[in-house]
């Protein structure tokens, strides 16, 4: 097995060597970059679906959590919104907010007084819609005030490491919130609440623009390591530039991956990782054993998303622009089931190999589906059928079939993936 | 009377234009389901292949010349109907029957799912790009309106051609499935099959057969809703991965597994979605001057750009409340 696992990373690492010698320096240091992060985030999932099975289908929601996250941390203050009434205004949502919640909350906890049945039920609907009507109506002015006014809340300023850091703590509590509701549900089920999630996250971070700037993007956002831009200007080539710009980056990006694979391979090996899989194989059995299944199950949901932010965070730090409508849930959700399935569910080195491998797929295929076109298109113009029309545009699409295909294959023929999760027996 | 007209325009025809998509959908979401038990994602995708099948042989028809009293589009759909059942009987024989031969489980199948997902999206963009298509470039788009016979109205209510041909079509369909489901053997054998199937194999019934009627049925009922969806907007490669999800709420609302429950489910949700993004204002702006309070411009449950959250909500209150949906659904 252990051979196994060597031969195909030696592979993968000479198929890196043979793409960066075609794309070059520059080029493959960006794909590298950015498939460590992608690796990140397969770990993430490979706890979640792998250790704990649990079907996370939002992703996405997720990494754009992350992202806001080191937007907000990191990008330079807004004075002009700091100065005018825009905070005290937001304040006074936030209090109606948290007024709100605190009346929910209330309702929920009405059984004590003696209101019970059909009186909970209706007062806990009476108390969600004052509550609402109460935060819309301090939240709609304040959005309309900022709006108009500053444009939107800007950033902290701060440190992107600690923006990365903050993506991390918002997906957890936000995987808390989703976690408590749906993780009581059945596997399809919770599937489809995921996406949910995940899409109704996508609407408010794309629509709040006083939060996020919305669909007019935010950029640039600051690199924990010197920027290409000012390694230019201590006298560094242009070309050479980009190189170390992106090599520092990868460096700490392959720190936090190296700490948190340590981590979470230490803990699969551990009794916590032992009850994860009991759990997982059947939850009915672990619990008669005293697990407490569903805490558990939050647990590892939580733990999962949290990477997932922070892998989300760094994305968009790398990637410099925060942009809402970039997020797609193919290349932000199922491109990393596919990279944990097809790498092999349960086993961190197999998420991680087939994180590599399917972000270089993905990335290729679009170049490499271009040549074909172009190939073709020569033919069929050499036939007297005229070319392939937008050969560009088409090209692009094809790594989604490529996507498509390869999962198909991988289930069909290695269902669990490349390099299988080891089960362990005592003799 | 003519806010009440309004609302009708708005609230009344484009919920019951929106809820006839979401239940057909929604049908073939919950007969898969029923028989195959996996929540079947590819299911948008279907029915976005099924409009760009009648798109094409929309275009064929009109060059050939041939003209219709009504949208192109509608004639030809029993042709795409049938393509796109064959279409679904392959997709599953490639794709879902050596995973189901093999014993794989059903979240398995899921996977696959997002893997035909991917592949249908995938050819539809290779071959059609990522702009967008109508039906109506050669031929115009009819309106009906109808005049009120009441005193005081100006406003008229107004539908497209589509829009009617869409929901009595969604209503013979209905009816044609219960009459399957309840009258005929094979209809019978289905609903066997959805209860128990170990069950109904033991009684001699072909569950091979079973298997795939449900992929006529549903690739077929998927390409009925896909065309009218391109037909009532316009037609695009990413056209039902939006609304795959209200499809699914749709299901898992009625209780997945129950083919009525996906048709209350449709229209319930379809029913929400325009409420919620319906602006209250219009409608109490008459009497403005008894109301104790400002009214507002703007008075809408949610703002449009969140119509898609109005569905998942409901999803969500339903599964806290009744985790098996209005009618009670089958499990895994």
């Amino acid at each position: 097995m252990m051979q196994r696992s060597a031969l195909l990373f030696a592979g993968l690492f000479l198929l890196f060597v043979a793409v960066g010698w075609v794309l070059g320096a520059a080029n493959i240091t960006l794909l590298l970059v950015q498939s460590f992060a992608y690796a990140l985030i397969a770990l993430g999932l490979n706890i979640q679906w792998g250790y704990g099975g649990l079907f996370n289908f939002g992703i996405m929601g997720f990494l754009m959590l992350g992202g806001f996250a080191v937007t907000f941390i990191s990008y330079p203050i807004n004075a002009a919104f700091w100065d005018s009434e825009g905070p005290l205004l937001l304040a006074r949502a936030l209090a109606a907010f948290a007024a709100g919640t605190l009346l929910v909350f209330g309702a929920s906890r009405a059984h004590h007084l003696g209101i019970r049945g059909g009186w909970k039920t209706a007062l806990t609907v009476v108390a969600w819609s004052v509550a609402y009507i109460v935060y819309r109506s301090q939240i709609d002015p304040a959005v309309a005030y900022i709006e108009g006014g500053a444009g939107w809340i800007g950033g902290l300023g701060l440190h992107p490491v600690l923006g990365w850091a903050f993506g991390g703590v918002l997906a957890a509590g936000v995987a808390y919130i989703v976690g408590r509701i749906c993780l009581g549900l059945r596997t399809d089920y919770l599937a489809i609440a995921t996406i949910g999630i995940s899409e109704i996250i996508r609407a408010l971070l794309k629509n709040m623009d006083w939060l996020t700037r919305g669909t007019l993007t935010v950029s640039p956002i600051s690199w924990p390591t010197p920027l290409p831009q000012e390694l230019q200007a201590q006298g560094i080539g242009i070309a050479d530039s980009f190189v170390y710009a992106r090599l520092g980056f990868l460096a700490v990006v392959i720190v936090v991956l190296v700490g948190l694979f340590f981590l979470v391979e230490r803990a699969y090996g551990g009794p916590w990782g032992r009850m994860m899989r009991a759990i997982r194989d059947n939850h009915i059995a672990a619990a008669s054993m005293g697990k407490d299944v569903t805490a558990r199950q939050l647990e590892i949901f939580i733990l999962g998303s949290v990477m997932m932010g922070i892998g989300g965070a760094i994305l968009i730090s790398f990637g410099q622009i925060y942009d809402p409508s970039s997020y797609q849930p193919i290349s932000h959700t199922f491109l990393i089931w596919v990279m944990v399935i097809v790498g092999g569910a349960g086993n961190n080195w197999g998420a991680v190999f087939g994180a590599l491998l399917i972000y270089l797929t993905w990335m290729i295929s679009d170049p490499i589906a271009q040549a074909l076109f172009t190939t073709i298109s020569s033919w069929t113009s050499d036939a007297g059928w005229g070319p392939i029309p937008e050969i560009q545009s088409r090209a692009s699409q094809m790594r989604v079939l490529v996507l498509g295909l390869v999962i198909t294959v991988a289930l069909r023929f290695a269902p669990r993936g490349l390099i299988p999760e080891v089960v362990k027996r005592e003799a | 009377m003519n806010e009440l007209i309004f609302f009708f325009n708005t609230v009344v025809i484009s919920g019951l234009v929106l809820g006839s998509i979401y239940a057909l959908g929604a049908i073939g979401i919950t007969l898969i389901f029923g028989i195959l038990r996996f929540a079947h994602f590819a299911h948008g995708d279907m029915m976005t292949m099924g409009g760009f099948i009648s798109f094409l042989l929309a275009a064929a028809v009109t060059a050939a010349g041939i003209t219709a009293p009504v949208a192109t589009g509608f004639v030809v759909l029993p042709v795409a109907m049938v393509i796109a059942a064959v279409l679904a009987l392959g997709i599953d024989k490639g794709f879902y029957a050596p995973l189901r031969a093999r014993g794989a489980r059903p979240v398995t199948l899921l996977i696959a799912s997002i893997g035909v997902t991917l592949i249908i999206q995938g050819l539809i963009r290779l071959f059609f790009g990522s702009g967008s298509y109508t039906f109506f470039e050669t031929e115009a788009k009819r309106l009906f309106r109808l005049e009120v016979p009441l005193p005081d109205v100006t406003r008229t209510i107004n539908f497209t051609e589509p829009q009617l041909l869409m929901v009595v079509s969604t209503a013979l369909v209905v009816v044609a499935l219960h009459l399957f489901l309840t009258r005929s053997r094979l209809g019978k054998a289905m609903r066997a099959m959805s209860d128990n199937a170990d069950l109904a194999q033991v009684s001699g019934i072909n569950t091979k057969l079973v298997v795939r009627v449900t992929w006529i049925i549903a690739g077929s009922l998927a390409c009925m809703a896909g065309t009218m969806l391109a037909l009532d907007v316009s037609l695009k490669p990413d056209l039902a991965f939006n609304i795959v999800l209200p499809i699914f709420a749709a299901a898992i609302v009625g209780g997945l597994g129950q083919s009525y429950g996906a048709i209350a489910g449709g229209f319930l949700i379809g029913f929400a979605e325009t409420l919620a993004i319906f602006n209250w204002s219009i409608l109490l702006r008459p009497m403005r001057d008894a109301l104790p309070f400002d009214l507002p411009n703007n008075l809408a449950v949610v703002p449009t750009e969140y119509k898609l959250t109005v569905a998942f909500v409901i999803l969500v209150i339903v599964l806290l409340w009744r985790p098996t949906g209005i009618f009670r659904g089958a499990s895994t």
